[in-house]
Formats: C-alpha cells, sequence, structure tokens
C-alpha cells in the first residue's frame, strides 16, 4: 500500500464564519487565535446568523473584516453601551463585544461597570496584552510593574505611574456579571480550556443568566519587542503572577450549566 | 384628543412615545429629568426597552447601537450632558444613521446654573463633534410646539439618515402649558436594508464610521455634505409674524422669539411698524427669508438668551446691507417683553450704523445693566 491510498479526511479547516482573507495582525499576536476561538464557537452553537459583534478601537478595530457576520464599530471604551443599545432593542440575538485592554480598562471603564453591574445580557471578549497595540505600544492600565513601553521608557513605576489593573477580578464584585474568567493564549492546552469558556460565556447569554466576560492573556510581540516564541514564553513567566488564571465569578445557575 | 395641561419635558417624552419610540437611553441632569422620569415608566408599560446609562457618553452610545439597529431611539440631556455626548453624535454622523435627541438647555459655560439660556446654539447648530457634519436642529417657542416636532424629528431623522436634536430652552422643558398630543402610532415594521440584525443567511452588514482610506472617506464626506445640500432645499421651517409691512424685524428663536412676539405686539399696539421672524429650523437655518427681508426693511433686531450667537449667521445673511443690532441676555437671564420693546424702540429713534460690531455695541449698552 502506497502513502497515497490512505484515505483522507478532514479533520479541521478554517471555521466559515472567518473570512478567508489575510489578517492585518503581526506574526505572533494571538488576535488570530481569538478570533477563530470565538467564531468556532458561535459555529458549534448555530448563532453565526443570529450573531452581531461590536467592535472596539485598537489592533482589533477592523475585525468586523474577518467575521462574516453583522458587525458595528464602536468609539474608543464604547463597545458595552454600544452592545446595550443593540441588544436592548433586539433581545433574541446573540451580542459581543471584542475589546483590549486600553479600550476596555481605561477609557471604557465606566461603560463596562454599567453595563456589568446591569447584568447585560452581553459577552465580552477581553483581550489583555499589557500594553495598547494599534497605536505602538504605550502603557495601558494592564501594563505590568516595571513593563518598559513607549511611554513608560524606564519600566511602569507604580508609585508614578500607578498599578496594573486586574479585570476580571475586578468585575467579578458586581452582581450582574454572572461569569467572569481569565483564560490565556499563550500555549495550546490554554487555548482549549479559553475555548471552553468562551462556549460558556455565550451559553450563558443565551439562556439569559447575565453579564459575561472572558479575559483572555495575549502576546503583542512586535510592541514587546520579542520573537512569537519569546512573547509566549513572557505570558507565562511574568503575566500569570499578575494576572492568575481562573474563573472569578461562576454564578450558582451559571455552575448548573451544561456546557 | 383634547387638550391637557403639561409640563413641556413630559410631553416631548409622550409625544415621542406616540410616535413610536422603541427605545430610550438616558441620565439624569436638570431641567431635563423629568423627560427621564416619564419614560421610566411609560416604557417598560409598553414593553419598550429604557434604560438610565451610566452616564451621558453611555447613553449616545447606547443611542448609537439601537440605532445601527433601524429603530427609532432617542436620548435627552442638557447642556453640560449634551457636552459628553459630542463624540457619540460625530461617530453616529460618521455612521449615518438616524437619531434623536433633546437638548434642554441651561446656562452655562461649566456647570453653570439650572436657569433658561440658549447658550448651546453653537455647539449645535455648528457641530460640536470633531469633523464635517451637520445635525438637523429644531426650536420649539411653545410646549405645543416641542410635541408637534418630536414626531417630525423622528420623521426627518429617518428620511435623511441623519441626527436631529430638539432644542428646548430650559424654560420650555419645565413650563405647564395646554397642549394636545397626538394619538399613539403603531410601532416601525420595516427595517432599513443597512441595519444590522445578524445575517440571517444573507450579505454581512457593517456599520462603521472609520475609513482609512482619505479618498474614500471624502466621497463619504460628500455625500454627507450633499444630503445636507438636499435638506436645506427641503426642509426650512420658521414662522413669520407682520412681516408684510415691516420695517423693522427682530430675529429670535425658542423662549427668545416667543418674549420677542410679545415685545413686537406691544410695539404694533403703538403703530410701530416692526415683526418677527422666528426661525424653527436652526439648521438648515433660514436664509432665503432673511435675505428676502433685508431687501426691504430699514433693520434687523436679534434677540436671543446668550451672547449673541444665532447674531453671527443672520450678520451671514444680511451682509452689512441694513443695519443688524443685538439683544441679549445671559447665563440663565431670561428678558422681559419690555426690555425687547425698548430695543424696538431705540432702533427707531436711531441712529443706526452698519460699521462696528452689533456684540460689542450690546456689551457697552450693558455695562451699567449687568451685575
Amino acid at each position: 500500500m502506497v502513502l497515497t491510498d490512505i484515505p483522507s479526511k478532514i479533520v479541521y479547516e478554517r471555521p466559515q464564519m472567518l473570512d478567508p482573507i489575510v489578517t492585518h495582525y503581526c506574526p505572533g499576536c494571538t488576535h488570530g487565535v481569538a478570533h477563530r476561538l470565538v467564531a468556532e464557537v458561535l459555529e458549534e452553537m448555530g448563532e453565526v446568523e443570529n450573531t452581531i459583534g461590536v467592535a472596539s478601537v485598537g489592533c482589533s478595530v477592523f475585525a468586523y473584516n474577518y467575521f462574516n457576520i453583522d458587525f458595528v464599530e464602536a468609539a474608543h471604551g464604547r463597545a458595552p453601551a454600544m452592545a446595550t443599545g443593540i441588544k436592548r432593542v433586539l433581545p433574541n440575538r446573540m451580542v459581543f463585544t471584542y475589546q483590549g485592554d486600553g479600550d476596555l480598562a481605561s477609557i471604557g471603564m465606566g461603560e463596562i461597570v454599567g453595563a456589568a453591574s446591569r447584568g447585560e445580557l452581553l459577552t465580552v471578549v477581553f483581550i489583555n496584552n499589557a500594553n495598547y497595540g494599534m497605536t505602538g505600544g504605550q502603557m495601558a492600565p494592564t501594563t505590568l510593574p516595571g513593563q518598559v513601553t513607549s511611554s513608560s521608557p524606564t519600566g511602569r513605576d507604580v508609585k508614578r505611574q500607578g498599578h496594573p489593573i486586574q479585570t476580571a477580578e475586578l468585575l467579578s464584585t458586581l452582581e450582574g456579571a454572572v461569569y467572569v474568567v481569565r483564560r490565556s493564549l499563550h500555549n495550546s492546552r490554554e487555548v482549549r480550556r479559553a475555548k471552553k469558556a468562551l462556549r460558556t460565556a455565550f451559553e450563558v447569554q443565551k439562556h439569559g443568566l447575565g453579564f459575561s466576560l472572558v479575559e483572555l492573556l495575549s502576546t503583542c510581540p512586535t510592541n514587546w519587542g520579542m520573537t512569537p516564541v519569546e512573547a509566549r514564553d513572557w505570558v507565562e513567566e511574568r503575566m500569570l503572577t499578575y494576572y492568575p488564571l481562573g474563573d472569578y465569578k461562576v454564578s450558582p445557575a451559571v455552575a448548573e450549566l451544561k456546557v | 384628543m383634547a387638550k391637557e395641561l403639561i409640563k413641556g419635558n413630559t410631553a416631548v417624552a409622550e409625544a415621542a412615545l406616540r410616535a413610536g419610540l422603541e427605545a430610550y437611553f438616558g441620565y439624569p441632569i436638570t431641567p431635563q429629568t423629568e423627560l427621564l422620569e416619564h419614560l421610566s415608566y411609560r416604557m417598560p408599560e409598553l414593553g419598550r426597552p429604557f434604560v438610565q446609562a451610566e452616564s451621558e457618553l453611555g447613553a449616545i452610545n447606547m443611542v448609537y447601537g439601537a440605532a445601527c439597529t433601524g429603530k427609532r431611539v432617542m436620548t435627552s440631556s442638557s447642556s453640560p450632558g449634551v457636552s459628553l455626548m459630542m463624540e457619540g453624535l460625530s461617530y453616529i454622523a460618521g455612521t449615518e444613521v438616524p437619531a434623536v435627541f433633546v437638548d434642554v438647555v441651561r446656562g452655562g459655560p461649566g456647570l453653570g446654573n439650572i436657569a433658561p439660556a440658549q447658550g448651546d446654539y453653537n455647539q449645535i447648530v455648528h457641530g460640536g463633534g470633531h469633523g464635517d457634519y451637520h445635525l438637523i436642529v429644531l426650536a420649539p417657542a411653545s410646549v405645543q410646539e416641542a410635541v408637534d416636532l418630536t414626531g417630525l424629528a423622528f420623521d426627518l431623522a429617518e428620511k435623511y439618515r441623519s441626527i436631529v436634536c430638539i432644542m428646548l430652552d430650559g424654560s420650555l422643558g419645565q413650563m405647564m402649558e395646554p397642549a394636545e398630543i397626538p394619538p399613539m402610532q403603531p410601532l416601525k415594521t420595516e427595517i432599513p436594508d443597512w441595519a444590522v440584525r445578524g445575517t440571517q443567511a444573507g450579505e454581512k452588514r457593517i456599520l462603521t464610521s472609520i475609513n482609512l482610506d482619505p479618498p474614500a472617506q471624502e466621497v463619504m464626506n460628500y455625500r454627507l455634505m450633499t444630503r445636507w445640500q438636499e435638506i436645506e432645499a427641503n426642509e426650512v421651517r420658521y414662522k413669520g409674524y407682520y412681516l408684510d409691512d415691516a420695517d423693522f424685524v427682530v430675529v429670535g428663536f425658542g423662549t427668545a422669539g416667543r418674549i420677542s412676539l410679545s415685545a413686537v405686539r406691544a410695539a404694533r399696539e403703538n403703530g410701530i411698524k416692526v415683526g418677527l421672524l422666528r426661525p424653527i429650523t436652526l439648521a438648515p437655518f433660514p436664509t432665503t427669508i432673511l435675505d428676502e427681508l433685508t431687501d426691504s426693511v430699514k433693520g434687523f433686531l436679534v434677540v436671543e438668551m446668550n451672547a449673541g450667537q444665532m447674531l453671527e449667521d443672520v450678520r451671514l445673511v444680511v451682509r452689512g446691507r441694513v443695519p443688524v443690532e443685538f439683544f441679549g441676555r445671559m447665563g440663565g437671564v431670561v428678558p422681559f417683553p419690555d426690555e425687547v420693546l425698548n430695543e424696538i424702540e431705540r432702533l427707531i429713534r436711531g441712529p443706526l450704523t452698519t460699521d462696528g460690531h452689533p456684540r460689542d455695541r450690546w456689551l457697552a449698552r450693558m455695562a451699567d445693566v449687568i451685575g
């Protein structure tokens, strides 16, 4: 028997929800992984044609070019408010925001706290890469103590520039937020766990249980000045210490969900 | 339907609801709050979304999101809150989705006070948010007119995929007077093609205000500007009083226009040939009638509850052909009809000039009056 006689079977391919085009993301950036996970989850749930996405300002500003679904583009930080408007008038649609850390945890802190506290039936995909990616790697509210960025050139000095914000922990204190977890995209095991969390988050919305958010620790090799492999290691060695992975809020109703 | 004694804010809220308002997003601020309060029980009663937002930023962006679904949506606020909404308004304009907001104007700048004013004219009429865009701005002078313009606001917003502002002086928001609210209209059932809803097996729709390619952005800018020309050609609204034989014409909108009408009537009783032009659309501005009047009158008196903001738009039309004088009160001070009457009589007495700037002459006259 020659090799070509083995019957072939496709076991893994691009989700149809992702348009077959090259993204503008840098090599080694995990935005692509996060996009793919969202697409896989919504396809598996059969919700693709019923979903409206809300893009934010940052590297993922053009996320709508890659997802083959209805999308709107919010002002910087305002995605949760915009998503609230959509979900309230179209309660039977899946509505999610896709936001970075500068967008969500700095300029948009008011909107995310408001949406979470009201228990809006939204799912938030929160990408934390510890800097402002699109504008060239400035200090973000998530930048680690001592981390060098283009606007903290000698390293973040917490006495002068304050402490990083632990978003999942912060939002988990709000009653309306019923599912708040932190995952990471730096290795395949964590990617699988991230996908499961995203599935749960969208199921939470589908079942009308409340506000759900998945924080995803992500890489930014270009602005961190690292190779993609070094960037993955940096997430593991540095980010996980300050941003421990885990389930920060799983309400009793969510715990009963069978995913 | 019978007239009822009703407060301006409440009347606008109920009129919006009956015009088919599908969702309201707002934030408390005086002197607008009754509008929000009224809808806080009326909307849930009808099973329609009402959200008290975390801020005016939140409110306008909720409107932005809901407007992207093609539904009739609105917000309301007062001057400092409207300043916060400017970001969202620019994005809504840049995305070409219809939205309605009410600005119940109070004294400023800054926190100012909660008394009636018209100091938001420049911010509302001449932009406020960044980039090239125009709002349609409606300025009622009575509770009934506010009610009537509310229904119109939604129609215009949808017709032109534009933002419509109902600029309600604080006095009109707070004042109670008899008004008839139109009967309940059914909710819109038609969803425009451009509205997001989930692809439902069709092509995806993207609603965004970003366009990194300057020539493509310019195409969008051109579309907005030519649409504005169409609005200027079709949607100018004003009311003229005693204009046919007028030697002098007072120009004033909203509360200032209404007070001026009392003064004009008093002057007419004294045999003075004076009329009133009350713009109802501040944008598009009633330039044609103003231009025609310039050919037949000896002068204009612009009356505002600000430091002469519409005054500049009047001067642009009159272009020094006849004298333009100004009278205003600022910071929440409301002029009395006899103050306006005194100004009319001053115009009659003359001498008048087309030299200098009317604001400078007004400020000099007010030195002894203010403070």
